[in-house]
């Protein structure tokens, strides 16, 4: 079954503006996609969508078989909590230390101390940042922060993970471990969309890649085919 | 190197088995399923940090805090001021409406012989405590006593005096028309000329009891709803500074309940302590004002005193507090939480 399934979407915002126009695609469960397209090309509003952060104006996005329209809002929660979320931003939180930070999706899950502590340490340390845990996020690097926020978006172990530009503000080497790190999640059968407009780091990847243009689907390059196939509409 | 290596595989291979050991295990990605006792256990332990964490937030800025904690305190004290004058004040009256009395003036010439047992009679009637013949005789010598006018007194070639029955009413537990009733029958009795009942005053002070009473409550009202600005207003400026917070909270799967908690600990922490120092100030001020007014109450032979806050008063003033404080939390957290999506 399709992990991720856009039916016929479209998305106007108030005023007109027209994100996203009759989209159409499947992502397959433990699948790892790249979600490209230049600024404005509607790549953030696809996962907001996702995340139920926006409501689709036409057609139907599942997840899981369910549509996301037919959820109440006391359901939005919950569904939010099936899905790991990677900003470029990081969004964390420098009022709290990093183990806070990544703590923060159990405790809304209902996690008791001990079974907590235990699975951020894992989530930190995957991420290697463990000895960071008592710092506050705002002493670590951007590459470290990047990190943390993937340790939060994993910790409650979500069969899906969303990341929206994770790489943009790093350094090629920083960009190529946290692409690593999403893949080794894809290894054990967790689906993966990333949005990113970094040509270079999806084309050295051989990943599907779904490429957006004015909020249509421009072309797609499945996964395992040359670099030299991807779609036009990037610099 | 600063930058540990990610695929680390000296570190990475345990906490790769504990983080996603059960996504594999079940042949696909599934979220744990947690039992609904520790669900329960997390849920408590959730509100006991929360309701700890709200204090340290405002411990962390005791200047502000404490500001709005005496605004409050101010808000809650003063109803509670007015309330205690009152009860002080009925606690005083009560000791007034022993000495309410009704004079029965008789005719004149009556003979004391039917005097007497016009008294006796006076006496077995319901509702009266203590009646008590004063002959015209005692009366002048009463009067000139009272007066210093004996001269005037002895002058007179007649005693202009009547002879009086004074009557005590029983006034506990007596219905508000019974003294009325009382004063009727007295006049219908033989040998009475007029009845004079000296509870006039009596009434106007119940009367002006009555209307402090409201006041206390429209004062109250006013200054509780003040209460719930206060909270509101501080809560809502809390709301905007912890913006960030609550859309990452929304964001990672948190329900409004769960963004609400922090917001509503922090109006309960500052009902509660305004509630705690406006019941401080209250007995500051009551002790302070103790000694003085025993001295002047003893002046007038009265075993008065001054009453403070009992304990149950105590309790509502400080849980009136926590309620505000958690309603006025509320009130602003419905308000404007909404209007934060992420």
């Amino acid at each position: 079954m399709a992990h991720v399934r856009f039916d016929n979407v479209s998305k106007s915002y108030l005023g007109g503006h027209q994100a996203l126009s009759e989209l159409s695609f499947e992502i397959n469960q433990g699948e790892i996609a790249f979600l490209t397209g230049h600024s404005g090309a509607g790549k953030s509003t696809l996962l907001k969508l996702i995340m139920l952060m926006e409501k689709a104006s036409h057609g139907q996005v599942l997840v899981d078989g369910v549509n996301l329209a037919r959820l109440s809002n006391g359901q939005i929660p919950y569904h939010r909590r099936r899905v790991g979320v990677v900003f470029q931003n990081h969004q964390l939180l420098f009022d709290r230390s990093v183990f806070e930070n990544v703590a923060l999706p159990l405790r809304i899950s209902g996690y008791t101390s001990r079974d907590l502590e235990r699975r951020v340490r894992a989530a930190l340390d995957k991420v290697g940042l463990l000895r960071y845990e008592k710092k506050s996020p705002i002493e670590l690097s951007g590459g470290e922060q990047q990190r943390v926020g993937i340790a939060r978006a994993v910790v409650n172990k979500p069969s899906l993970i969303l990341a929206d530009e994770p790489t943009g503000n790093l350094d090629p080497k920083l960009s190529r471990e946290i692409m690593n790190l999403f893949e080794q999640f894809n290894d054990v059968g967790v689906s993966v969309l990333i949005a990113s407009h970094d040509v270079n780091l999806i084309g050295r990847l051989n990943h599907r890649v779904i490429a957006l243009k004015d909020g249509r689907l421009l072309g797609e390059r499945a996964a395992g085919e040359q670099s030299g196939g991807q779609s036009r509409g990037e610099q | 190197m600063k930058e540990p290596q990610v695929n680390n595989p000296g570190g990475s291979p345990v906490a790769n088995n504990n983080l996603y050991s059960r996504v594999t295990g079940a042949g696909g990605a599934r979220q744990s399923r947690i039992t609904l006792q520790s669900r329960w256990a997390a849920y408590v332990q959730h509100h006991k940090l929360t309701a700890v964490e709200s204090l340290l937030r405002l411990l962390k800025s005791p200047g502000g805090s404490a500001m709005t904690w005496v605004v409050l305190a101010i808000a809650l004290a003063l109803p509670m001021t007015l309330y205690v004058s009152l009860e002080n004040v009925k606690q005083l009256s009560r000791t007034w409406d022993q000495s309410s009395q009704i004079s029965v003036y008789l005719k004149a010439n009556t003979l004391p012989r039917f005097a007497q047992d016009l008294r006796d009679k006076i006496q077995k009637m319901p509702n009266v405590q203590l009646a008590q013949y004063i002959s015209p005789k005692q009366a002048l010598s009463e009067f000139s006593a009272a007066t210093g006018l004996s001269d005037v007194v002895h002058g007179l070639e007649d005693n202009p005096l009547p002879g009086v029955i004074s009557v005590i009413p029983k006034l506990d537990g007596m219905a508000s028309g019974a003294v009325e009733d009382l004063e009727l029958a007295l006049s219908q009795l033989r040998h009475v000329e007029s009845v004079q009942l000296d509870l006039l005053w009596v009434k106007r002070l119940f009367q002006f009891m009555e209307l402090g009473q409201r006041l206390v409550w429209a004062l109250a009202a006013l200054l509780g709803l003040a209460v719930l600005l206060i909270i509101g207003n501080t809560i809502r400026l809390s709301i905007e500074s912890r913006r960030d917070e609550i859309l990452v909270v929304k964001l990672v799967g948190g329900t409004d309940a769960f963004v609400r908690r922090p917001f509503l600990y922090t109006g309960i922490w500052f009902g509660l302590g305004g509630g705690l120092i406006a019941y401080m100030l209250l007995s500051v001020g009551l002790y302070w004002l103790s000694g003085p007014v025993e001295n002047l109450i003893s002046l007038y032979g009265s075993d008065f005193v001054l009453q403070g806050l009992n304990l149950s008063d105590s309790l509502l003033l400080i849980f009136d507090g926590v309620l505000l404080g958690w309603f006025g939390a509320w009130l602003a957290v419905s308000r404007h939480l909404s209007k934060i999506k992420p």
